[in-house]
């Protein structure tokens, strides 16, 4: 290979990498804290012991699977009622179940998907109004 | 519409058993939350639905409000599950110059007529449409391209795209069923998150004449299936193999009633 | 021999930032329609496609028309067709680029494209046409390439090419096919609704895609100074002859069957639009007339054989062949399957500004991958030309 390209090649390779890994070094010592979301809704409030459908570990972790699985079953399966591993019963709906509970869309979900750098696109269909019961 | 009566603590309580609007001998309701091993369809009866005047919107309204359907001013873009066509537009293949004139002038109610063999489910390429439990044709939102191969494969123009976003189009939101968003294709779902609940379509419960009988075709002692084999009833465009499942109750008009 | 695409005239480089410019501006309009939906093009709830799915059709049939160079070259032996069997090739891989974008700038939510691949539905003809598309844009891709290399380096190409290049060719016929099916295969659409499609889709394909490979060849030899040959111009100009003229007579045998059989669904309603107008609806009566008209021309140029031999006629009734089928494919036969719509209304359709200038951006799209491949083409053929000379 001719020396001058070769010069081409690696000036490429150098570039591509600074630009590949820009997030990273930008980022650099800037770390965020991780948010800390609100349980305080009118509708926890009223629970003795709240809980959610599942441990709340489970759920920080696994919400979005167990969304789609609830999602898949719902629509496509024509069912509605999700069995949790404790025996209750509920009903599979984000928008009636999950976000009757968590009625503070800015504390609770956009709170964390923003610092998770995430943007699920749920709520251009699922309402997420302030949900008091009328 | 209380929310917390559906979603509560949790603890579902689906509703209890209700009969269907213009009968309560439908034992379909029992079952709450399940369509298994049915056939839903839906008969109009036009001359009940005539006798409210041409200008009842009830049905329309209680379906608009129900599934979030946005009221869009231009035509080119309306979103609409159901809606009215006169008789040349809805029946067009059975119209003549000589048509009576209370079959001519009326509205006939037009709406997805769950295709007992349903073109649209057949050409969308990832399943977004499909024929669910009860017969039902069905639309998943969240897979839907947006390719609008069904609207082109429907013969009854019951899909609406949503060429922009319909949500600042929708005056009173029904907080217990969600919108949809740009680029997806909708129609009617025959209220399956009612039937679920053992609720007949918002359509039927919100009729004032009665007009509308919703049940499975299934039963042979199903009102839908009393009327069908009682009454002269047509379909739309039976000639394309389609096979609707929305049924027309057709009857003499008012001026022959005695004649013959 | 893709670095051959680095070098050229400063016609090449100027002609490269003019599509890059046309390509710049439709890709703006389309990251508004992104933002804005489909809204901004003309197309309606009544007609639902429109200049985009056109020109995916349309362009599917440029794509299979390579197979007009590459039956005859391999199956009997055409030598005639061995310098720019390739050029067939090429022009079919950007055409396929050219569908493909135009079915992703059609669609309302791009984003969801791969569940076409994660829902793989064998029911739907358009998770078909996905399959033969991109099965026939690799085929092509592999052998234009190889074809190419094999005679950069003055060797003779790989054994293993012989089966796909036989393999491409009934895949070329598929892919129209297949597209045809998209249309009639649909019970409400009675002008789609005719099993005569997918013959006359391949017909008036095999006319317009050897139609543009013409003018490509004078082009090239006009501005890259590449002269594909006088003889394989006047070949392909008979195929274009054959198949304009079965063209012409499937159209007409859609006529007939719909104005003497008298059905109104049976077509006959579109067709009166198409030509004459419907309840005064007349938005594409002119364009059919100037297909009627470019068509006759271009029967007349092609099958007089003066007209045919001469380089200037040849051209013109070429140009019109294109012209002609554009319109009749690229534009009248998706609006008209909409008019009347399922309620016996006409809606008329006519494209908003953003929706042709995304367009020509694909079109632009199309035709840099076009420019690019036969700019390497062009070099490697003047070498090995050099080096048989010497």
């Amino acid at each position: 290979m001719k020396i001058p390209d070769m010069r081409y090649i690696i000036t490429g390779i150098v570039v591509f990498l600074v630009v590949m890994t820009f997030p990273f070094w930008y980022n650099i010592g800037k770390a965020a804290s991780a948010p800390q979301v609100s349980l305080d809704t009118p509708r926890i409030r009223e629970m003795a012991e709240p809980q959610c459908v599942e441990p709340a570990s489970y759920m920080r972790a696994n919400h979005m699977r167990l969304l789609e699985e609830w999602r898949d079953r719902v629509v496509r399966g024509g069912e509605r009622t999700y069995v949790a591993g404790d025996g209750k019963e509920y009903l599979m709906s984000l928008q009636n179940t999950c976000l009757d509970c968590h009625s503070n869309y800015d504390e609770f979900c956009a709170l964390c998907h923003d610092y998770a750098g995430v943007a699920p696109d749920c709520w251009t269909c699922h309402l997420e109004f302030p949900r008091e019961s009328k | 519409m209380k929310i917390g009566a559906v979603g509560g603590l949790g603890l579902v309580f689906l509703p209890a058993v209700k009969g269907f609007a213009g009968s309560g001998a439908l034992r379909d309701a029992a079952g709450a939350g399940s369509a298994v091993g049915r056939k839903w369809a839906m008969v109009v009866d036009m001359q009940k639905c005539w006798e409210r005047g041409a200008e009842c919107r009830d049905c329309i309204l209680a379906c608009h409000r129900a599934h979030n359907v946005p009221e869009i001013p231009d035509p080119e873009e309306e979103v609409k599950w159901v809606w009215t066509e006169r008789f040349e537009h809805a029946f067009p293949e059975q119209v003549h110059e000589y048509l009576a004139e209370h079959l001519r002038d009326k509205p006939f109610l037009v709406l997805c007529n769950h295709c007992e063999n349903p073109p649209c489910v057949r050409v969308c390429p990832t399943k977004a449409t499909f024929k669910g439990d009860g017969g039902l044709v069905m639309m998943d939102y969240h897979r839907c391209l947006g390719c609008r191969y069904c609207m082109a494969a429907c013969p009854y123009g019951a899909r609406s795209f949503n060429f922009r976003d319909p949500r600042p189009y929708l005056r009173e939101l029904n907080p217990a069923f969600p919108t949809r968003e740009k680029g997806v294709v909708e129609k009617c779902n025959f209220c399956t998150e009612r039937l679920e609940e053992g609720l007949p379509p918002a359509c039927v419960e919100a009729c004032p004449a009665k007009a509308l009988v919703f049940g499975d075709l299934d039963d042979p002692s199903s009102e839908v299936r009393r009327i069908l084999s009682a009454s002269y009833t047509i379909v739309r465009k039976p000639e394309l193999g389609t096979r609707p499942k929305v049924y027309y109750v057709i009857n003499p008009g008012l001026g022959n009633s005695g004649g013959r | 021999m893709l670095a051959k695409a680095l070098t050229g005239s400063n016609r090449y480089w100027g002609w490269i930032v003019l599509l890059l410019v046309v390509i710049g501006v439709g890709f703006s309009c389309y990251l508004w329609q992104l933002k804005e939906g489909l809204t901004v093009t003309g197309m309606s709830r009544d007609v639902s496609w429109g200049l985009y799915i056109g020109q995916f059709t349309f362009l599917v049939g440029v794509a299979a028309s390579a197979v007009m160079l590459v039956l005859p070259y391999y199956l009997h032996n055409v030598k005639e067709f061995g310098r720019i069997t390739v050029l067939g090739e090429f022009l079919a891989v950007a055409a396929i680029i050219m569908c493909l974008l135009f079915v992703i700038v059609d669609l309302g939510k791009p984003m969801r494209l791969l569940n076409m691949i994660l829902y793989p539905t064998p029911n739907s003809l358009l998770f078909w046409d996905m399959v033969v598309l991109n099965g026939y844009l690799l085929l092509n891709i592999i052998i234009g390439w190889h074809v190419l290399e094999a005679e950069y380096k003055a060797v003779s190409p790989p054994r293993w090419l012989k089966p796909l290049i036989y393999l491409s060719i009934p895949w070329a016929v598929s892919i129209h096919t297949v597209t045809a099916f998209l249309y009639a295969g649909l019970p409400g659409r009675h002008y789609w609704l005719t099993a005569l499609m997918a013959a006359r889709f391949l017909a008036s394909a095999f006319a317009s895609g050897p139609a543009l490979l013409i003018l490509l060849c004078y082009i090239l030899k006009k501005y890259a100074g590449f002269d594909p040959g006088r003889a394989a111009v006047q070949k392909l100009a008979g195929i274009v002859t054959y198949a304009m003229i079965v063209t012409v007579f499937f159209v007409a045998l859609e006529l007939f069957t719909a104005f003497y059989s008298q059905v109104p669904g049976h077509g006959m309603q579109s067709l009166q639009y198409l030509f004459v107008g419907l309840e005064g609806h007349r938005g594409m009566v002119p364009f059919m007339w100037v297909f009627v008209f470019l068509s006759a021309l271009a029967l007349v140029l092609l099958i007089n054989p003066a007209t045919r031999a001469r380089e200037k006629t040849l051209l013109v009734a070429c140009g019109s062949v294109f012209g002609a089928l554009w319109i009749e494919k690229g534009l009248g036969l998706v609006i008209a399957g909409f008019i009347p719509n399922p309620f016996e209304r006409v809606s008329e359709y006519a494209p908003t500004l953003p929706e042709v200038l995304i367009t020509l951006g694909v079109w632009a799209a199309g035709l840099l991958v076009l420019t690019v491949l036969y700019r390497i083409v062009v070099a490697v053929k003047k070498e090995s030309a050099l080096g048989n000379e010497g």
